[in-house]
């Protein structure tokens, strides 16, 4: 600009300026205060996330360890297998409890009394026999041999022994009698009593016991359940939403089913486990507590939050990418399979992930479905009675032994980590359609 | 000729008298001698809105015919409507009659899918597919069929990137994604892929809006070359590109064809007065 028209321009150039010096600081101060409200809410939101993981991990964390105890188990064979026939039938039918009890007697020489032996027995959990006879019938050849084996210590040894029962509280409130409490310090300084890893708790299923409650049950429930949902929710969703956006005719009937979908998605889930129950149980007449119907359930739950994300995901491929494929004269179906398809699979599989997600947290229609029941078995297959992992949280949670509270967050942390894993899987997946166009 | 003894009765009411006295009168020659493409009183309705009215034209075999005209006009609309790429617009209704060699794309015999294996269409943003630059040129033929096997394949390839004249650039990386090429690359690939299953008559909607000055020009030279074997039918906002590479111009004016001529009259003595005002740049 030359100086002639900058200076015949100055008044009101001047004035303007003047006028936008003015709002200036009012404008930044503005965005200043805009962006301390957002840093103040991601601050919020994520000093809740820290509080929730420690307070879940903090009561979790030593669920990985349990107490066991160091016995010498003789297995008698006048116990065992008096006749000396070998048979599994035989030996399966003794009483294992007998060389537990024995072993604990050689240990505490000095505990005469009924009561008081009672007392000492009930350190070894129950759980020990079975654990005996499951390494008796697996090799009958044992019997008459002597083995020193870490068997299940009871649960409240174990609270005391990670601290969560306080030594100085009174006998009452911590469930062991003061002997009792002498005995476990007794075999601890015997090193015959430590917290071992916890494997029970990763391939058992539930009990009444709170050491021999595993978690692995309602993992492979939640893993089945989840199977079925995957396999039926995935293709059905994008098959619908493909059809309802690529080649649906745009009309009310349209209109009607798209405003249905969305509402269905808004559908509180324990509707839908009602729905389960009088369709798959009462009519077509599936076990309860099934995974299978479990899985069918979510899948009911699931399919509007992927019809959605899966139209969304579609919607946003470019449409010079459909005229192109039209252009080269593909066919509808072509088109959709070969370009908008492959565009469209990063944001469906999010949708899926999400609904996948969703579905694993959920609780309510399998409370409805029977998937509520105590089991201890793990299941083996799709028609199997079983559980799945939040319904089992919530077991455990309203379960009244202390140990049950450690189990409740070691089963939720075991959640996360079955969610992350499948986040994860998902994050792979989606980087290796991630297409740039 | 040999569409036009069908559409010959149609071709007599091109304007409707009341607009014809309003001066909407299509000046100019607008038959060819060697016409591929026949349209006679083609009108194109968006809902309500009509977009095209009344156009009539012929689109000849080896040359280009440049379609100018402000914004809104109706030259794209028109173009879409020569491979029914309009169809895929759910409000849009298109009448009166389109003749590809004298059969009529329109008519519910013809297949919409093999009517786009005979018209291509090449497009304002270069659109190749998310997929490597061999896969690009050769999707096109793998949809048809017309390669038997690897061998033709790789054949029809490298001829159509020879003949779009990008060959020499991506020989050496035919396996790299085709969306990694530059602008004027990418749009040449878009024009390999199309000659790639030899159509009858290429559609150019603005082929170099997006491209730089001498990715232009590269372009310009290759519509230059392809008009040997090909109608090209091409919309350009540039005035001079419709002189460079046209020998016919139509102009369009809110939906009229207002006047067809060889590019060089149309240009140098334009007989309307819009396509004087137009071409004079007093608007557009």
């Amino acid at each position: 600009m030359s100086e002639q028209s900058a200076s015949g321009a100055l008044k009101p150039g001047q004035k303007n300026r003047q006028r936008v010096e003015a709002g200036l600081r009012r404008r930044y101060r503005a965005e200043a205060r805009f962006r301390a409200y957002g840093i103040a809410a991601v601050a919020l939101g994520l000093s809740f996330v820290a509080m929730l993981f420690v307070s879940i991990v903090s009561t979790g964390w030593t669920i990985f360890r349990q107490a066991y105890v160091l016995l010498e188990i003789s297995y008698d064979a006048d116990t065992f297998d008096p006749e000396g026939t070998g048979d599994p039938e035989v030996i399966g039918s003794g009483d294992f409890s007998a060389p537990i009890k024995a072993s604990m007697r050689e240990l505490f020489p000095d505990v005469e009394a009924r009561a008081e032996r009672r007392m000492l027995y009930g350190l070894v959990s129950d759980g020990a026999q079975f654990e005996l006879r499951k390494r008796l019938m697996a090799g009958p050849e044992a019997v008459g041999s002597r083995e020193t084996l870490w068997v299940l210590a009871d649960d409240r040894v174990d609270q005391l022994l990670k601290g969560k029962i306080g030594r100085d509280q009174p006998a009452d409130l911590r469930g062991l009698s003061d002997e009792e409490v002498a005995w476990i310090d007794r075999l601890e300084q015997a090193g015959q009593l430590e917290l071992r890893f916890n494997r029970s708790f990763f391939t058992q299923g539930d009990s009444r016991e709170p050491e021999q409650a595993g978690i692995w049950g309602a993992l492979v429930g939640s893993a089945l359940t989840l199977l079925v949902t995957l396999v039926l929710s995935f293709p059905i969703g994008v098959a619908a939403a493909v059809y309802l956006e690529e080649f649906a005719a745009k009309n009310r009937l349209t209109d009607f089913i798209e405003v249905n979908i969305n509402n269905l998605a808004a559908v509180p889930s324990i509707v839908f486990g009602l729905l389960g129950l009088a369709v798959f149980i009462q009519l077509f007449g599936l076990p309860r507590s099934a995974p299978l119907v479990g899985g069918l359930v979510l899948t009911l739950m699931t399919l509007p939050t992927i019809i959605i994300a899966s139209r969304a995901a579609l919607k946003g491929v470019p449409p010079s990418i459909r005229e192109a494929a039209l252009g080269m004269g593909a066919s509808q179906v072509q088109m959709v399979m070969h370009h908008v398809l492959p565009l469209a699979m990063p944001g469906m599989l999010t949708g899926a992930i999400i609904g996948m997600a969703r579905a694993l947290g959920e609780s309510a229609p399998l409370l409805m479905i029977g998937m509520v029941a105590f089991i201890v078995d793990v299941p083996g297959a799709l028609t199997d009675p079983s559980t799945a992992l939040p319904v089992q949280v919530y077991l455990w949670a309203d379960s009244p032994e202390r140990a049950f509270l450690e189990r409740t967050s070691g089963a939720i942390l075991v959640l996360l980590a079955f969610l992350l894993v499948m986040n994860l899987a998902a994050v792979i997946l989606r980087q290796k359609f991630e297409r740039r166009w | 000729m040999t569409g036009e003894t069908t559409h010959a009765t149609r071709g007599n009411h091109v304007v409707p008298p009341e607009r014809a006295e309003q001066g909407f009168r299509t000046i100019g020659e607008i038959t060819t001698d060697n016409p591929v493409v026949v349209c006679r009183g083609v009108n194109v309705h968006y809902g309500d809105k009509h977009a095209i009215r009344d156009v009539s034209l012929d689109i000849a075999h080896n040359e280009v015919i440049a379609m100018i005209g402000p914004s809104g006009c109706g030259k794209s609309t028109f173009l879409r409507c020569i491979n029914r790429l309009n169809d895929t617009i759910p409000t849009a209704r298109v009448s009166g009659s389109i003749a590809l060699d004298g059969r009529d794309i329109y008519d519910k015999q013809q297949d919409v899918v093999q009517l786009r294996a005979r018209v291509g269409m090449v497009f304002q943003k270069p659109n190749p597919f998310p997929k490597t630059v061999y896969e690009n040129v050769a999707y096109g033929p793998r949809i048809h069929g017309l390669a038997a096997d690897r061998t033709e394949l790789d054949e029809i390839v490298q001829t159509s990137l020879l003949r779009a004249g990008l060959w020499e650039e991506v020989k050496d990386r035919l396996e790299s994604p085709g969306t990694a090429l530059s602008g004027g690359q990418q749009q040449r690939l878009c024009i390999a892929r199309t000659i790639a299953v030899s159509p009858e008559v290429i559609l150019m909607d603005e082929p170099c809006s997006a491209l730089d000055p001498i990715a232009t020009a590269r372009i310009e030279d290759l519509i230059d070359e392809l008009r040997r074997n090909y109608a090209i039918c091409i919309v350009t906002h540039s005035m001079q590109q419709a002189a460079r590479v046209s020998q016919r111009t139509a102009y369009f004016h809110l939906g009229d064809l207002i006047e067809v001529g060889s590019t060089d009259q149309i240009f140098t003595n334009p007989r309307h007065k819009l396509t004087e005002d137009y071409i004079t740049g007093r608007f557009g």
